[in-house]
């Protein structure tokens, strides 16, 4: 009985004020899909972050006939200065820090450029001999490459010594500003919902202002007054979360598994069970959103 | 049944005050008139028994209840022993006269079967069993304000509050209204009824409150809207005035 009655309330108020409704569906929409997108970026940065830190290498390179930084003067690395830097490598200071390394040869790194870069016009400019001889250590803990920069940087022979780690926080750092980006627009726009939300609750009070009036005379309870007001809230905002929902799968699904993921194939990315994690976050943060600020609307304008 | 004790009410913005050190006590059962010039506090008086407002000093009982002390969330509760009517009738448009009464008992939780029970009773009350599905658009003003007098008493309270029901009536529909309203009293209702009517104050003869500037300058029973009678000021309770007609029992 109450149950309907309280429906049949809701009802009437959400077909009154169509407008308003439409307007909240939309900009909770748009809101919400935005924190949805920041998390989804989020949740990226995460994955890559314990996929390619935990791959990142220090890269030790010689000296080519080339190149003039470092300890080099043009000159090669000799097949001495190879085996002190094996040795510091092999040795009782640096040991415990390393996990495993290799070495590798001319040959091997002109090998792996031809096959990074094939089919680019740059592979054909390239010989070996301009490719440095390289150790490639990977460390027990990543992130202290500034030992091993300590230890070597010195040693004839060493051009230099690249944590890759330092490539991989330029990527991060452009990935966080964009999550920066999203969760400010979306704090924006979850503001303007809000309000929007209040204002639309209370000029569906408005309009029910009689209703109110005789229900406050005879004695109804505040909550039963306010209910059908909240419920109305939440279900305009509920459907822009749904939307959101929708949308964040839909680009999770279409945008980033099928078209970045074929683009980029070797890089990870969020899939579709990501996106079905951040669903009922997006559903639960719609309707608490619109149950507050209803609420604080109807009690507002309830208050004697 | 309904005490004010040294009442004082002051609204916010204004220095003179709607009610000024009012005290005086209605017993149950009693039919009282509350007359007084536009502004002199008779709808303040009203509302503060509703607990629509907060005196500034002193103490309302109601009920057996101190109305300072009852909690916000409460007063819906205290309000369902309450039946209000007033002078434009406030019924809702868009609902029939059978919806318009069976609406109180709806908000305030009571079972179909309740409804369809004493909707109709209360219709009978008030002499318009015909016409449960009309609109209130289709009635007379009078019929208007018997709709809002069933909604006031479906719920069969203590005490009905009228500011001026018959305010916006031709004499012979207040007739009608009033022989309603003793009719109800008859049945026990206290009523505490604010009204200009001279007429109808001075063929009841019943308790007259007068109210002049937030000050009670008259409290008599069987008295006229202008009486000869020496004004009584606020003083005691106004038990001292005249015996009251015989017929509906002042002192229960």
């Amino acid at each position: 009985m109450r149950l309907g009655l309280v429906m049949s309330e809701v009802g009437q108020g959400l077909r009154r004020n169509l407008s308003m409704v439409i307007s909240v569906v939309l900009v909770t929409f748009i809101s919400l899909t935005f924190v949805g997108a920041a998390i989804l970026l989020q949740m990226q940065i995460t994955q890559m972050k314990s996929y390619w830190f935990d791959r990142a290498q220090v890269a030790v390179y010689m000296c080519t006939e080339f190149s003039t930084v470092g300890g080099c003067d043009q000159q090669a690395a000799t097949p001495d200065q190879v085996a002190l830097v094996e040795a510091q490598l092999e040795g009782e200071t640096l040991a415990p820090f390393i996990d495993t390394f290799y070495f590798e040869t001319q040959e091997q790194a002109f090998a792996n450029f031809q096959e990074q870069f094939a089919g680019d016009a740059v592979a054909d400019l390239i010989t070996p001999e301009l490719l440095p001889e390289a150790f490639w250590v990977n460390l027990i803990d990543p992130t202290q490459s500034a030992i091993l920069a300590d230890a070597l940087g010195g040693l004839a022979g060493v051009e230099s010594i690249v944590d890759q780690r330092s490539y991989l926080d330029q990527i991060f750092d452009i990935l966080n500003a964009s999550s920066l980006t999203a969760i400010g627009i979306a704090a924006l726009m979850l503001v303007a919902a809000a309000l929007l939300i209040a204002t639309t609750i209370r000029l569906s009070a408005f309009s029910r202002r009689r209703e109110i009036g005789i229900m406050r005379l005879v004695g109804a309870s505040n909550r039963f007054i306010q209910t059908p007001f909240i419920i109305e809230g939440v279900v305009a905002a509920l459907i822009g979360s749904v939307l959101a929902g929708l949308a964040v799968v839909g680009i999770v699904e279409f945008f980033v598994q099928g078209y970045l993921a074929q683009t980029l194939p070797l890089t990870s990315f969020v899939g579709l069970s990501d996106a079905l994690l951040v669903v009922p976050i997006l559903l639960g943060a719609g309707a608490l959103l619109a149950a507050l600020s209803a609420n604080v609307a109807i009690t507002r304008y309830l208050r004697v | 049944m309904i005490r004010f004790d040294e009442v004082t009410k002051v609204y916010r913005g204004t220095a003179r005050p709607a009610l000024n050190g009012v005290s005086l006590e209605i017993l149950s059962g009693e039919f009282v008139f509350l007359v007084g010039a536009s502004g002199s506090g008779k709808s303040t008086f009203l509302r503060l028994v509703l607990k629509e407002e907060r005196p500034s000093t002193g103490a309302i009982h109601v009920l057996g209840q101190d109305l300072g002390r009852i909690s916000s969330r409460k007063v819906p509760y205290f309000r369902r022993n309450l039946g209000v009517v007033f002078q434009d009738f406030r019924l809702l448009p868009n609902k029939t006269v059978f919806d318009n009464v069976a609406f109180t008992l709806q908000v305030i939780g009571k079972s179909k079967g309740f409804i369809h029970e004493a909707v109709p009773d209360a219709l009978q009350t008030v002499g318009l069993d015909g016409k449960a599905q009309r609109f209130p658009h289709e009635l007379s003003g009078g019929e208007q304000q018997r709709v809002a007098i069933a909604r006031a008493v479906v719920n069969k309270p203590a005490i009905m509050l009228a500011d001026e029901p018959t305010g916006n009536l031709d004499p012979e529909t207040s007739a009608g209204i009033m022989a309603l309203l003793e009719r109800i009293n008859a049945n026990g209702t206290t009523v505490i009824m604010a009204t200009h009517d001279a007429g109808i104050v001075d063929r009841l003869q019943r308790r007259v409150i007068e109210v002049i500037g937030g000050r009670i300058v008259r409290d008599e029973r069987g008295g006229g809207y202008k009486t000869q009678a020496t004004p009584v000021v606020s003083q005691g309770f106004g038990m001292a005035a005249p015996a009251a007609p015989a017929s509906t029992g002042d002192h229960r």
